[in-house]
């Protein structure tokens, strides 16, 4: 069925219907009786399909998908493990799902004790003291951080520290939410050994930086050694250490990024924690930070006194970022995988994350060119084949790797290498999958040498062929209107 | 062994041996001693899946289901039993933001179809594909004005949700921006205060239909006097009310935005839900968020991928009008399923049905003669009563019965003390409205 081509607009037949509403029983009322001025003129277009329509066009859709359950997704930066399906069952649950967030706390004591454990892991996990749940996904996490670091410089009147030092390597939410954030970014250039340049850091260290952010493992999947010199460095100059948490996966029973000097971090729950992606969310950002900065941490919070949880909205915090208490169902899902795993296996993940990392950067040097040699961490950054002859583009390496029936790797990030390949195993993969990736990417790589048309040409068995980007940027066809009135001119 | 880690022993050695060394550990060689986590975590040991379900049971315990006539943003409507099954199929759910079109068409068409559904229920020519929640696309908005006025003040109607209020006021303050209110004139937005507040400093005003007190207010000549200022005028909306009422177009709006948790989401505890934002195509550019795009492939079938990209964080780095990444892709996908399900005679359907629940409800507490209005004004689903009866009474008489609604507005400060909110939604059956009034009829 994936050839399947229709829009749910064009399954519409009128006076067809998919839901069942109870019967009408207060008839002497009718939304009528609003001003006409008040109501709606414009009609809708909605579609009008029954409800096996609807399941078979949804399903329909869905199979020109690559999920996780599909194949090996070696997507970098992004951390696809499996998603356990217990944690969407007690997601599904309705004494949690039913809850109004303006119940009472003693009516969510249940609710109000997952956020507030949940927590408390993440701060052990992390070496920090607290962390709120509010923000919603990693780059809501970084502006709430970047927010916490602007708030105790301010407070302590200190407003000429106004900026923040963000390496080239860094991922490009790091700059954008600094700026979002109402602080200017210091870029400095990574070394040959794809790491902080201690040298560009003295040089930009003076009394306007607020702070510094710094991905560790960083983007090129390769470990920071400097970085107690890194904090120390900050630190003395009066800035805060923030921790994109994106890698952490890495860390996971090794390193603590409190331990590191770390003042401030979020993590990502759909990457280290297991939550689904979504197709591109929700996810969730929570934010940590260290003891003195506990105060600034968002409205609302959760907190405990003896054993009764109560929500608190305190005059010293940053403000509020979010309606309630962020995503939570996605909390709660990380809160089972962390029950599920426990400390024992917890300790393992980061473990087995490079060992699968590194299996892979070892496996395929020679036919890939490793920019940075020595190990690497839950993550393999190459600069395409080792062979450019053919002119073959990382581009066409990764649609080659979708006719064989694997996700690609994410492409032409990190900035630093022209032909960025960044393949992240993650450690819910087994040896005989990595094998049959690494046999594949051999493959190509001969492919790219014999037959270099099959990749230009790449992909031919997927729901559809590559795509024209330039004429959905100069039609701006955004909504099934649109399309009406392009195919109308179009005659 | 774990059920998560496929590694067997001989996985490990076999790997290990490639790499010419004897333990895992040594990977972790670059990592200076000093910073070397030793031990285990203090969090506790791990749990079969039977000891899983026997903790959430417990602890679902301590949570209490209650009968909702509760609103503020986050509404108990119906689920069609169709949007779990479908959202829980792994290819939506697992998967990542559709950077590689080739095999995420399935992502790509539905948030083509849950912007064709946004844009024709707002009327404006162009919704992204989500924001976080509908307080944070509001904040979204007002940098959107800024940035297309190159203005730095946000006029903000006092009759918003606080929710929204707070949420803007923290994104204003760290972005070095302005804001000041718009006076309310019994429970509406004061053209006049408005007249009064428009100058050439102003990006931007912001307004809420229907509002903080469920009053659907008018906005007869305010797009006319924004325009003029060259302003640009944004209104949030419970998207679900907008199959009945005016849309944002309509209303003259350049920006729509708000929430969309009323259309087939469960209220979660507040999360996740979906932000919705909308305007028109001259304004694109400077839009937040991801958008897709028709176009075809280069064998001329149909499809969708993500466009104008240069907008976003990932090209633009700091020079990007907003550092949203992640968004809230698969709820987008639970609206386009309930609006499929409802199409636009089912949205009528609920938006009536809840109108007159709540009518009815609104009615037969004034009967009373315990609950006043302050206001007297058009109002859809929820709406704002008066009361001289204490609110703690109220909500413990109604958690005795399994209640949770007649929220004390003063939950979001005191300006609102004594006013009460009332929810009522398709899903409340006379019985329960019934009940209702004579718990209260009964209070003193």
């Amino acid at each position: 069925m994936i050839n399947y081509n229709k829009m749910i607009f064009e399954l519409s037949n009128k006076g067809r219907v998919g839901y069942s509403l109870p019967k009408e029983i207060f008839s002497d009322y009718n939304i009528e009786q609003l001003e006409d001025s008040l109501l709606r003129k414009e009609e809708l277009l909605l579609p009008e399909v029954s409800e096996l329509d609807v399941l078979r066009h949804f399903t329909n859709i869905s199979n020109k998908n690559f999920g996780v359950e599909n194949g090996f997704y070696p997507l970098g930066s992004c951390t696809m493990k499996y998603n356990p399906k217990i944690n969407e069952e007690m997601a599904s649950n309705g004494a949690f799902k039913n809850l109004h967030p303006l119940q009472p706390s003693r009516t969510v004591q249940g609710a109000f004790e997952v956020y507030y454990n949940l927590q408390k892991y993440l701060s052990e996990i992390s070496g920090l003291e607290e962390f709120s749940l509010n923000p919603y996904a990693g780059a809501h996490g970084e502006l709430v951080g970047l927010m916490v670091i602007k708030s105790y410089h301010q407070e302590r009147g200190d407003f000429k520290r106004n900026k923040i030092i963000i390496p080239d390597s860094a991922h490009g939410t790091n700059p954008a939410s600094t700026v979002v954030c109402g602080m200017e970014v210091v870029e400095i250039a990574s070394n040959k050994r794809g790491r902080v340049d201690l040298e560009s850091l003295k040089s930009v260290l003076n009394d306007e930086v607020a702070g510094m952010m710094l991905t560790n493992p960083n983007t090129l999947g390769i470990f920071e050694n400097d970085i107690v010199e890194i904090t120390k460095l900050v630190h003395d100059a009066g800035g805060l250490m923030y921790y994109d948490g994106a890698n952490l996966n890495a860390l996971l029973g090794k390193v603590r990024p409190g331990d590191m000097g770390f003042d401030v971090m979020h993590i990502n729950l759909h990457k280290t924690f297991s939550t689904p992606h979504g197709g591109g969310g929700p996810g969730s950002g929570p934010v940590g930070v260290t003891k003195m900065l506990t105060k600034y941490l968002p409205n609302p919070r959760i907190k405990k006194l003896d054993d009764y949880f109560y929500v608190e909205n305190s005059g010293q915090a940053l403000g509020q970022i979010s309606s309630y208490f962020g995503n939570y169902l996605v909390a709660l899902r990380a809160y089972a995988y962390i029950r599920t795993l426990g400390k024992e296996n917890l300790s393992m993940v980061g473990r087995y994350a490079t060992l699968n990392a590194n299996y892979i950067s070892n496996a395929l040097k020679t036919a890939y060119e490793l920019p940075i040699s020595g190990y690497c961490m839950h993550e393999v950054v190459f600069n395409g084949l080792t062979n450019k002859d053919n002119d073959i583009k990382t581009l066409d390496i990764a649609k080659r790797l979708l006719d064989y029936g694997m996700h690609a790797p994410t492409i032409y990030f990190p900035l630093l290498f022209p032909q960025s390949i960044m393949i992240e195993p993650t450690e819910t993969e087994s040896k005989e999958t990595i094998d049959e990736f690494i046999n594949i990417m051999h493959k190509i790589a001969i492919e790219a040498k014999e037959e270099p048309e099959k990749l230009k040409q790449a992909p031919t068995k997927t729901p559809i062929r590559r795509t024209d980007e330039v004429f959905a940027a100069k039609m701006m066809i955004f909504s099934y209107k649109d399309y009406i009135e392009y195919i109308n001119n179009r005659g | 062994m774990f059920k998560y880690f496929p590694h067997t022993k001989a996985d490990i050695d076999s790997m290990l041996k490639s790499l010419n060394i004897s333990s895992i550990d040594e990977i972790f060689h670059d990592v200076p001693k000093s910073v070397v986590f030793n031990g285990d975590y203090d969090v506790p040991s791990f749990m079969s899946e039977s000891e899983l379900r026997n903790h959430f049971a417990s602890l679902s315990k301590k949570n209490q289901e209650l009968t909702l006539f509760s609103g503020l943003g986050i509404y108990d409507h119906y689920q069609p039993a169709v949007i779990n099954a479908l959202t829980q199929r792994q290819e939506f759910m697992t998967s990542y933001t559709p950077y590689q079109p080739e095999i995420s068409q399935g992502t790509l068409q539905y948030i083509f179809e849950y912007q064709s559904m946004i844009q024709t229920l707002t009327g404006l020519e162009v919704s992204n594909a989500s924001m976080y929640d509908g307080a944070t696309s509001t904040a979204e908005a007002c940098f959107m004005a800024c940035a297309v006025t190159k203005r730095n003040k946000v006029l903000l109607s006092s009759t918003l949700n606080p929710n929204i209020v707070n949420v803007i006021k923290t994104y204003l303050k760290f972005k070095n921006l302005e804001f000041d209110f718009v006076n309310e004139v019994s429970g509406s937005i004061d053209l006049d205060d408005l007249k009064k507040k428009l100058n050439k400093d102003i990006a931007g005003v912001i307004v809420q239909k229907p509002n903080v007190y469920g009053i659907i207010e008018d906005y007869d000549g305010f797009s006319e006097l924004i325009k003029e200022n060259k302003s640009l005028f944004i209104i949030n909306s419970d998207i679900s009310t907008l199959g009945v009422l005016k849309s944002p177009k309509e209303d003259g709006a350049d920006i729509a935005c708000g929430d969309c948790q009323s259309l087939g989401m469960p209220v979660a505890f507040g999360g996740p839900t979906l932000g919705y934002l909308a305007t028109e195509k001259k304004y694109v550019r400077k839009m937040p968020g991801r958008i897709c795009g028709y176009t075809h492939d280069l064998e001329g079938k149909r499809a969708f991928v993500l466009t104008l990209q240069a907008r976003e964080q990932h090209i633009r780095r700091s020079k990007a009008n907003s550092n949203i990444c992640s968004n809230q892709s698969l709820m987008a996908l639970y609206v386009t399923i309930y609006l499929s399900l409802m199409g636009k005679e089912g949205l009528k359907e609920v938006n009536n049905l809840s109108y007159q629940g709540a009518h009815y409800l609104y009615d037969s507490l004034v009967k009373t003669g315990k609950f006043t209005d302050p206001f007297k004004k058009p109002f859809l689903k929820e709406f704002t009563l008066e009361t001289t009866i204490p609110k703690e009474s109220i909500q413990t008489a109604l958690l005795e019965n399994g209640i949770f609604g007649g929220i004390g507005l003063d939950v979001f400060g005191e300006q609102y003390n004594g006013l009460i909110n009332f929810t009522v939604t398709e899903k409340r059956t006379k019985d329960e409205i019934d009940n209702l009034i004579s718990i209260l009829g009964g209070l003193s």
